[in-house]
């Protein structure tokens, strides 16, 4: 490389004239163009956020619809097709198409802002993601809402997913959708990761991350490890369908435990990839308002990845019942029972913060500290169907959909709608009405609680799971009422979410730059944040930067002060660990190459489900041509020489 | 047994359902006291909030490094580990007290899930002590029963809440499960694995009775189907072997096919469509001619039978005790 490359960023104040500088440099273009193209992390987040919740409320609908048809015995609201497809879209739609997607929203929005950068790693694979994210989702619900929704459940057994047993397309969209959506998850996991070794702040040194950070970094490690066994199982669906491979078929030397064990090898993780962000939300947030660090960084820190690595060998506790050999049961019986070890850890250390705190009782704080025991309340029941034999019993009754059901609502959406309350005034610039938020939290604890904690009853009364409908001697009635009342006030509740975002978009009261007093880096910049994030790159000296000199730190980073980067769209890269500064990182202007290749994807699965090979050739070619514009050598990408060098 | 509450498992009627209440219980209680205790020390914790109220009101608590509090973690560990190590020695007894199928059963089963039905086959070594029925499962009280499960299309669970914990049946593998009662009653199976569009109507029902009932009831099922008694019986003998033997079996008469459950006897058992019915002269004209609004998606056509044709029907089926 040239000598003429070599350049040590220069390092200043804060001024505005380099601000006007910088939102130059980063202001993305208006309009339609500017919007496709646009990738700016934090439009991407929101866009992320904004479309997951969509699908919370279809997916809502949906499992109100069938506690309309369970509020009693006999009842004949929804005919068995619809119901068993309306279970298996509520399931994948939750899963897959919610509580995955909505924290990487929170993780776009907020790692950059968390790390001191200006940008993810990858601008434009974050934007190809959400574009895939949501193409997908579409590509999933067309197939619903024309009578070809899934219809196996979410996880989707074989034979009964297969032709023979079920000859429509339903089975075709779950499996092309998801092989679709594997490919917005992979990226996006991918980016994450090389965001949070490449992107920090200098001396934002591993111990100092955030927990979500670690959270959602473990997250991505998972994903990229697993997501390629559920795609790969999905695809071999696919092409036992059509092209009468044989992969799970008896008759023909298949397996239908195959499918099993390539589920729950991915589907495992991926529960604990759709919690672990969500419990650093908690990890982060809760001690903003206990007025104090979190108890036990570190412990917190290693018990999340030691949660996963766990959580990789545990999955075999979805199949007990399979007549798999009582040795290898057993280990995954013991590993499932240990792994409550590290997920105590985080509980004990809220605890703590709240106790040795000084709590402030605000909306963000009722769901960050509710959250704690609900999840512990899903975390005893998943302790309890760890026990083979017990399980033998509890698998696949209600006490299975009440333990899923406070483990997804209870450790994701009560800490992402805490996240909500605690990131709203930073993402909008406006504070969401704290009075509304108190009746917003009790009506969703109350009504969540109400619908679920009798449901572990009605499980151990033996009622089993995916029924349309139950006969009325069955002890059940009761306890199926009171659930689906529940549901209702707990969906009461989320509206009231809704109800108090609309009234403070444009209404709510002015937040400060840091409303909660909170000692993160996303804090110190303008609520909302310009397009460049950070006018001067933060040097940083300590887990809380805007805390210190309340809380003891050796050193004091530097805010206000730091690498100006204002001759292009730049931000710093460091290294892995230390997060010394190692090179100059040229961010990409806006681009339309991520919706067009998002678009030609579209295409290419739109043609595989119709068997239009046409349709699939010409959108192959408009991938290749996205792809070669997207990959074209540009003079303003290249990468200068080390930084300080 | 308790009649309110038929398929609750805690309170269990037979050897290998009673071996896994106790640890339940155990991890119930433990489950329980962990919430409760849980919430107690956050309520407690609580108590030393500052303030109720928004942003203002957290600004105004000062920020305080405070008491590390680590050895909250250590401590809540160190409670933590005995309850679950007992937890998990108990489990693996009681894993190996269980899952292993009996050494010398009394009686040996094949049973086959089917959408949406079970197939039962009474095995012996001797093939005219063998035979098969559907649905309905009978055993003799205080002995051991061998469970042979198949997968005879999609993949079913075979559970008997008050008898025996799940256990799939996969096509392309046999798993072993086994009964025992300790006291006589009627225990109901329901599915337990996603199947399709009746998987909430495939219902086994296991009737434990003293060894002579059981012997008695045994020696009826491998009686040959009853002959028809008059002209309409005859007429209705004949329509069966023509129309129902298209897919189901009536031993002793010329209906042998296996598309569906097996008819033999079929007014001897207690219910129809696998439990959705109670049978009955009433209800089995009802199926025949409307299985279709009863059991929407089941795979038994609606017969439409002339009213005479439906009333001798009914009349030879009924015969089969």
């Amino acid at each position: 490389m040239k000598s003429a490359d070599l350049r040590v960023p220069a390092v200043g104040p804060d001024s505005v004239p380099h601000q006007a500088r910088l939102f130059e440099l980063w202001e993305g273009a208006g309009g339609i163009a500017g919007f496709l193209g646009s990738v700016d992390h934090k439009q991407i987040g929101v866009r992320y956020i904004v479309t997951a919740f969509i699908f919370l409320v279809l997916g809502g609908l949906e499992a109100l619809l069938m506690r309309l048809q369970l509020a009693g015995p006999d009842r004949s609201l929804l005919t068995p097709e619809q119901y068993n497809q309306l279970f298996s879209t509520h399931g994948m739609t939750m899963i897959f198409l919610y509580a995955s997607p909505v924290l990487s929203g929170f993780s776009n929005y907020l790692w950059p802002l968390l790390l001191g950068s200006r940008d993810m790693a990858f601008p434009r694979l974050n934007a190809f993601g959400y574009w895939v994210y949501l193409a997908s989702g579409i590509f999933l619900y067309v197939g619903f809402l024309t009578g070809n929704g899934a219809n196996d459940g979410w996880f989707n057994y074989v034979p009964y997913a297969s032709r023979p047993y079920n000859p429509g397309l339903n089975e075709d969209f779950y499996s092309l959708g998801m092989v679709f959506l594997g490919i917005s998850t992979s990226v996006g996991a991918a980016n994450f990761i090389v965001t949070a070794f490449r992107t920090r702040a200098p001396g934002m040194s591993i111990d100092r991350l955030p927990i979500l950070v670690w959270g959602t970094l473990t997250a991505s490690v998972a994903n990229l490890i697993v997501v390629p066994a559920v795609s790969l199982a999905f695809l071999m669906l696919w092409m036992d369908r059509q092209f009468g491979t044989q992969f799970f078929n008896t008759a023909g030397g298949g397996q239908p435990l195959l499918w099993q064990h390539l589920f729950w090898i991915f589907g495992h993780p991926w529960v604990y990839a759709i919690v672990l962000p969500a419990m650093g939300m908690v990890s982060d947030g809760l001690p903003v308002f206990c007025r104090r660090p979190l108890v036990g960084y570190s412990l917190v820190a290693v018990s999340t990845v030691a949660t996963m690595i766990l959580g990789f060998g545990v999955w075999v506790h979805h199949m007990f019942a399979t007549g798999l050999p009582g040795i290898g049961m057993s280990f995954f019986s013991a590993a499932s029972i240990a792994i409550t070890v590290p997920s105590a850890i985080g509980v004990f250390a809220w605890l703590a913060t709240i106790r040795f705190g000084k709590p402030v009782i605000t909306t963000a704080f009722l769901f960050f500290s509710s959250m704690i025991i609900l999840f512990v309340i899903g975390g005893v029941s998943g302790f309890m169907t760890a026990s083979v034999p017990v399980d033998w019993q509890l698998t696949d009754t209600y006490f299975v959909v009440a333990h899923l059901h406070y483990v997804l609502i209870g450790i994701n959406l009560f800490p992402v709608v805490g996240a909500i309350y605690f990131w709203f005034p930073k993402m909008r610039g406006r504070m969401l009405d704290e009075k509304l938020g108190r009746w917003n939290f009790w009506t969703m604890f109350i009504g969540f609680n109400l619908a679920f904690l009798p449901m572990h009853l009605t499980g151990l009364m033996g009622m089993p799971r995916r029924v349309y409908t139950y006969a009325p001697d069955m002890g059940w009635n009761t306890l199926n009422l009171i659930t689906t009342i529940g549901s209702f006030v707990f969906a009461t509740g989320v509206l009231l979410l809704f109800v108090n975002i609309l009234r403070s978009w444009s209404r709510g009261r002015p937040a400060s730059d840091n409303p909660w007093d909170a000692p993160t880096l996303e804090w110190s910049v303008p609520s909302p944040p310009p397009p460049y994030n950070f006018a001067v790159i933060p040097t940083v000296a300590s887990r809380h930067p805007l805390w210190e000199g309340r809380v003891p730190s050796a050193e004091r980073s530097s805010i206000s002060q730091g690498m100006l980067l204002d001759v292009g769209k730049e931000t710093i890269g460091t290294t892995a660990l230390d997060a010394q500064p190692d090179m100059i990182l040229e961010m990409p202007e806006d681009s339309l190459a991520p919706v067009v290749l998002a678009l030609g994807l579209a295409g290419v699965f739109t043609g595989l489900i119709m068997k239009a090979w046409v349709v699939t050739a010409i959108s192959t070619a408009l991938l290749a041509v996205a792809l070669l514009w997207w990959l074209w050598p540009r003079r303003s990408l290249r990468e200068r020489e080390p930084a300080d060098g | 047994m308790n009649s309110s509450t038929p398929l609750a498992y805690l309170d269990s009627a037979g050897e290998r359902a009673h071996a896994i209440v106790p640890l339940t219980w155990y991890m119930l209680i433990v489950s329980i006291l962990v919430c409760v205790i849980i919430a107690w020390v956050l309520l407690r914790a609580l108590r030393s909030a500052q303030a109720n109220g928004g942003d203002d009101e957290t600004r105004a608590v000062p920020v305080q490094e405070g008491e590390s509090g680590v050895h909250w973690i250590r401590n809540g560990l160190l409670f933590s580990a005995p309850p679950l190590l007992v937890a998990l020695v108990w489990t693996m007894v009681t894993l190996a007290a269980v899952s292993g199928p009996p050494p010398h059963p009394a009686l040996t089963l094949e049973v086959t899930g089917h959408q949406w039905w079970w197939e039962i086959t009474y095995t012996s070594p001797q093939p005219d002590q063998s035979f098969t029925t559907a649905n309905e499962i009978h055993i003799p009280v205080g002995e051991r029963v061998l469970v042979k499960l198949h997968g005879g299309d999609v993949i079913h669970s075979f559970w008997v809440p008050k008898l025996t914990g799940k256990t799939d049946t996969i096509p392309g593998q046999t798993n072993l499960s086994w009964l025992e009662a300790q006291t006589a009653g009627v225990y109901g199976g329901p599915c337990t694995e996603y199947c399709g569009a009746q998987h909430a109507h495939m219902m086994v029902q296991v009737v434990a009775e003293s060894p002579a009932e059981f012997e008695q009831w045994r020696q009826r099922q491998l009686q040959p189907a009853t002959a028809a008694v008059d002209a309409a019986t005859q007429r209705g003998a004949a329509l069966v072997e023509y129309r129902c033997g298209l897919c189901h079996q009536i031993r002793g008469t010329s209906a042998g096919a296996h598309y569906g459950p097996d008819l033999s006897h079929l007014a001897g058992r207690r219910t129809l469509a696998a439990g959705l019915l109670p049978n009955n002269a009433g209800t089995l004209a009802a199926w025949i001619e409307n299985a279709h609004g009863l059991k929407p998606g089941n795979l038994m056509p609606n017969q439409n039978l002339a009213a005479d044709d439906l009333t001798d029907v009914i009349g030879y089926l009924e015969l089969q005790q």
